[in-house]
C-alpha cells in the first residue's frame, strides 16, 4: 500500500484503498475487476456513473471504485439507486451487491425496481451465504447445507435468481461465474449501454465462509464452478442452479422496453396537454 | 511480433493459487519468494510457454496481474 | 410548461395541500412516498403537480425505499421529500440514520396520527415527537418544525427545506391530522418574496475536494454525484475523505461534528413564539394545534387576571432550553399540554428545572379544550 503502483485500471479505482479487504481468493475481486475492465474497454465517461452498494461483503465494492460511490443501508441499494436515475437520467447506477442484500433484506425492492424498469445496472454476487456476518444460510444458498443458523441442514429452498428478476421485468437478464471472466466483462459492457434493468447474476466462491464450511479449498470452489456450468441459451425458469452438480448460464433476456424515466416523461407530456 | 508479457504486483498478492491452477500451459508456479504479508507469490516457471491469453490478469482477484507490452531493450 | 410553481394567491385549503405546495414552492424536485392516513393527500397533491412540472414523483412499494431513494436523490442534487405518518416513520428510521451520516439534506412529513402502532390512523396526536429525534440508532441531532396552522404547513416546509439544505441534515415536519385535513385560509407569496436557501457548493477542485470535511460551520460543502468529484460516502463511520474509518479517534471527531453542527447553532435554527410573557405568573408551554387551545385559553387567563403567557415551540429539535430558560426563570409554574402521554414535557421540565411543571396530555383525536388548559393555569397560580 505504501509502494506507488503502476496499474493500467488505477483511473477506475481508488489505489490509495488497495489491496481491497477481501479474502483470498474471494470472487468479488474478480467482480470488481471485471466491471473496471469493462469501463475501461468502453472508455466510459466515469461523471455518467455512481457505484452503489448494500451492506455485505459485495457493499464494500463501491469503496474501491474511481467513480461516485455510494455505501447505502442493508437491502437499499436499489430504492437509492432508483433516486438516483430517476432524478437525473444522465447517470447509470451500477449497483454490485450480494445474494442476501439484494434478494432477503431487498427483495422486495429487487421485484418493483425490476418491474418499474429503473435504468441501472445490478451486478449480485451470489457466494450462496452470508458471508459478511460468518457464514449463516440465505435465499440462495441450497437446502440442507449446514451453516451456524442451519448446524443441522438448511430447512429452506432457494431462489432462482434469474427467474425471479426476469418474471419480474427486467429487460438483461444473464448468469455467469467468476470463472467466466470474458463472458462476466461482456455482460457487464452490454449492461452499461443498456437503458433499463439490466441484471447478472454472478456465481461467487465465499473462500473462508461457504468454502471452509463445506470443506471446499478455493480452487475446489472455482474448479466446481467450471466443471459444472453449461452454458444454454433457454428460458430464465428453467436455468437450472444446483451448485455443485449443475448450473446453467448465459444471457437470458435481452429485450427493449421504455424505462421508468421514459414513461415519467410521456406521463409529463400527457398531462401537460 | 512482441507478445505481452505477464507482469506480477507482488505487494498486492493474497495467495488464492487461481494464476498458477487455471493458466492454460501451467506457465506460473508457487515460489518461495514472500511479500510483505507472508504471501507465496507466484513465478513464471515456464514464460516460454505463455500464450499472452491473459487469464491469469483477469481471474487474479486482487489486480495483481497485469498484461504489460513488452518494450524493445 | 406554463403551469406554475408558486402558486401566488389566496386559498381555502386543507394542511396536506399547503404542505405539498410548500414543497414546490421551495424547489424540491423529488419526492417518494407510500399512501398512509392521513398524509396521503401530500402525494396526491405532488403527484398531480409533479408532472405538469417536470419534477419527479415516485410512489414506493413501501416507506423504507422512499426515504432511501429519497437520499439517492438528495445526491443527485435535488430537494427531495417525503410525507409519511407514524407508522411510516417507524419503518423509516434506519435510513434516517443514513441520512445524518451521510449529511443528506432531505425533509421527512409526519402527519402524526394516534399509536401506538396502527392506532388511531385517522386522528390527531402528538405521539412522535420524541421518535423523530430519538428513533434512529446512536447519537443523532435532527431539526423538527411544528405547524400550527395550514398557512404554517406551507411556511414551515419551505423553512425545512431551507434549514436542511443549510445544515445538511434531514429536517422533520411535524404536522397532525387536524391539522393536515382541516381547510383555513392560505395565503401563497410572490415566488420573489419567499427565501429559498440550497447547499453550500464545492470551491476547490475534484482533485482537492474532502467530501466530509468541514470549516467552522461544522457544515461540508455539499458536491453532487454527476459533477465530476467522484466522492465516495458510506453508512460507516468514516474520514474526511469519507472512506471507512472505524477507528475511536475517527469515531469521536465525526459523531461530536456531525451532532455539533446542530447543537452549537441552536440558537440560529430555532423558531419560537411568545405571547403575553413580559409579564407572566404561569407559562404554557404548547406546539402545534395544542398551541391554538393554549392560546385561547391563556386570553381568558388575562380576562380572569391571571399574569398567563404562552411560549410556543415552532422548532422542537433541537430544544431551545436557553430560549425557554429565560422566560420561565421568572414565572411561578409552567403547564405543558400536549396530545400525548408526555413526550417533550420532559425536555421542558429539564429546561426549567426548578420551577414547577403542571402536565396535561391528551389522547384520543382533539387537542385540549381551552377550558382544560385554562384549569391548569389557575392550579398554577394559586
Amino acid at each position: 500500500m505504501t509502494e506507488h503502483i503502476e496499474h493500467y485500471l488505477a483511473k477506475y479505482l481508488r489505489m490509495d484503498r488497495l489491496p481491497h479487504i477481501w479474502c483470498s481468493g474471494c470472487g468479488l475481486g474478480i467482480i470488481l475487476k471485471s466491471y473496471v475492465q469493462a469501463l475501461y474497454e468502453l472508455d466510459y465517461d466515469l461523471d455518467k456513473i455512481v457505484t452503489v452498494s448494500g451492506i455485505g461483503c459485495a457493499g464494500r465494492a463501491s469503496g474501491y471504485v474511481n467513480t461516485d460511490a455510494f455505501h447505502t443501508t442493508h437491502g437499499r441499494a436499489l430504492p437509492f439507486a432508483t433516486g438516483i436515475s430517476v432524478s437525473n437520467p444522465e447517470l447509470k447506477p451500477v449497483v454490485i451487491s450480494g445474494d442476501g442484500d439484494l434478494f432477503a433484506i431487498g427483495g422486495n425492492h429487487l421485484i418493483h425496481a425490476a418491474r418499474r424498469n429503473i435504468n441501472m445496472l445490478v451486478i449480485c454476487s451470489n457466494n450462496f451465504n452470508y458471508g459478511m456476518t460468518g457464514a449463516q444460510y440465505g435465499p440462495t444458498t441450497p437446502p440442507d447445507i449446514r451453516t451456524p443458523t442451519s448446524p443441522y441442514g438448511n430447512t429452506e429452498n432457494p431462489f432462482n435468481l434469474v427467474s425471479l428478476v426476469a418474471s419480474s421485468g427486467a429487460t438483461m437478464v444473464s448468469r455467469w461465474t467468476v470463472y467466466h471472466v470474458h463472458q462476466l466483462k461482456n455482460s457487464i459492457k452490454k449492461g452499461l449501454q443498456k437503458k433499463g434493468f439490466s441484471f447478472i447474476e454472478v456465481l461467487s466462491p465465499c473462500t473462508t465462509g461457504y468454502g471452509r464450511l463445506n470443506k471446499m479449498s478455493p480452487i475446489d470452489m472455482m474448479r466446481d464452478l467450471k466443471e459444472t456450468s453449461r452454458i444454454r441459451k433457454v428460458n430464465p425458469t428453467e436455468a437450472t442452479i444446483e451448485p455443485g452438480r449443475e448450473v446453467i448460464l448465459g444471457d437470458f433476456v435481452d429485450v427493449e422496453k421504455p424505462t421508468y424515466s421514459d414513461v415519467l416523461d410521456q406521463v409529463s407530456r400527457r398531462a401537460s396537454i | 511480433m512482441s507478445k505481452p508479457k505477464v507482469k506480477i504486483t507482488k505487494s498486492l498478492c493474497k495467495g488464492c493459487g487461481y494464476c498458477i491452477e487455471f493458466c492454460p500451459n501451467k506457465v506460473l508456479e508457487s515460489s518461495d519468494e514472500l511479500n510483505e504479508k507472508g504471501v507465496q507469490v507466484p513465478a513464471l516457471a515456464h514464460e516460454d510457454k505463455c500464450t499472452s491469453c491473459g487469464f491469469c490478469a483477469l481471474i487474479c482477484p486482487d489486480f495483481a496481474i497485469t498484461m504489460e507490452e513488452k518494450t524493445d531493450e | 410548461m406554463n403551469e406554475p410553481g408558486v402558486l401566488t394567491g389566496s386559498h381555502f385549503t386543507h394542511g396536506d395541500w399547503a404542505c405539498a405546495e410548500g414543497a414546490i414552492a421551495a424547489g424540491c424536485g423529488y419526492f417518494a412516498a407510500y399512501p398512509i392516513t392521513p398524509a396521503t393527500e401530500i402525494s396526491e397533491r405532488i403527484a398531480t403537480r409533479f408532472p405538469l412540472l417536470g419534477r419527479r414523483f415516485v410512489q414506493f412499494e413501501d416507506e423504507i425505499g422512499a426515504i432511501a431513494s429519497v437520499i439517492g436523490a438528495s445526491f443527485s442534487g435535488m430537494k427531495s421529500m417525503t410525507a409519511t405518518s407514524g407508522p411510516g416513520l417507524s419503518l423509516m428510521l434506519e435510513n434516517i440514520g443514513l441520512a445524518v451520516m451521510t449529511e443528506a439534506p432531505c425533509v421527512i412529513v409526519n402527519v402524526m396520527r394516534g399509536g401506538p402502532s396502527t392506532g388511531q390512523p385517522t386522528m390527531g396526536a402528538q405521539g412522535d415527537v420524541m421518535q423523530c429525534k430519538w428513533g434512529a440508532h446512536g447519537d443523532t441531532e435532527i431539526i423538527a418544525l411544528a405547524p400550527q396552522s395550514v398557512q404554517e404547513n406551507f411556511d414551515l416546509t419551505v423553512k425545512a427545506f431551507n434549514l436542511s439544505e443549510t445544515y445538511r441534515t434531514p429536517v422533520f415536519l411535524l404536522s397532525d391530522a387536524n391539522i393536515g385535513h382541516m381547510y383555513e385560509k392560505l395565503v401563497i407569496p410572490e415566488e420573489e418574496k419567499i427565501e429559498i436557501l440550497s447547499r453550500k457548493k464545492p470551491l476547490v477542485s475534484p482533485g482537492d475536494y474532502k467530501p466530509y470535511m468541514a470549516d467552522e460551520s461544522l457544515v461540508p460543502p455539499m458536491a453532487c454525484f454527476g459533477e465530476g468529484y467522484r466522492f465516495y460516502s458510506t453508512g460507516l463511520t468514516h474520514d474526511e475523505l469519507g472512506y471507512p474509518n472505524m477507528g475511536v479517534d475517527a469515531q469521536d471527531k465525526l459523531v461530536r461534528r456531525l451532532c455539533d453542527k446542530i447543537r452549537v447553532n441552536t440558537d440560529k435554527i430555532t423558531l419560537t413564539e411568545e405571547t403575553y410573557t413580559e409579564d407572566c405568573d404561569v407559562l404554557v408551554v404548547a406546539y402545534g394545534v395544542t398551541a391554538r387551545s393554549a392560546a385561547s385559553a391563556v386570553q381568558k387567563a388575562r380576562k380572569e387576571g391571571i399574569k398567563a403567557g404562552l411560549f410556543r415551540l415552532i422548532t422542537l429539535w433541537p430544544f431551545p432550553e436557553k430560549k425557554l430558560w429565560e422566560t420561565a426563570s421568572k414565572v411561578k409554574g409552567v403547564v405543558v399540554s400536549e396530545m400525548n402521554y408526555g413526550q417533550l414535557v420532559r425536555e421542558v421540565e429539564r429546561a426549567v428545572k426548578p420551577v414547577p411543571v403542571e402536565f396535561l396530555g391528551k389522547l384520543g383525536e382533539n387537542p385540549p379544550s381551552p377550558n382544560e388548559i385554562l384549569a391548569k393555569i389557575r392550579r398554577l397560580d394559586q
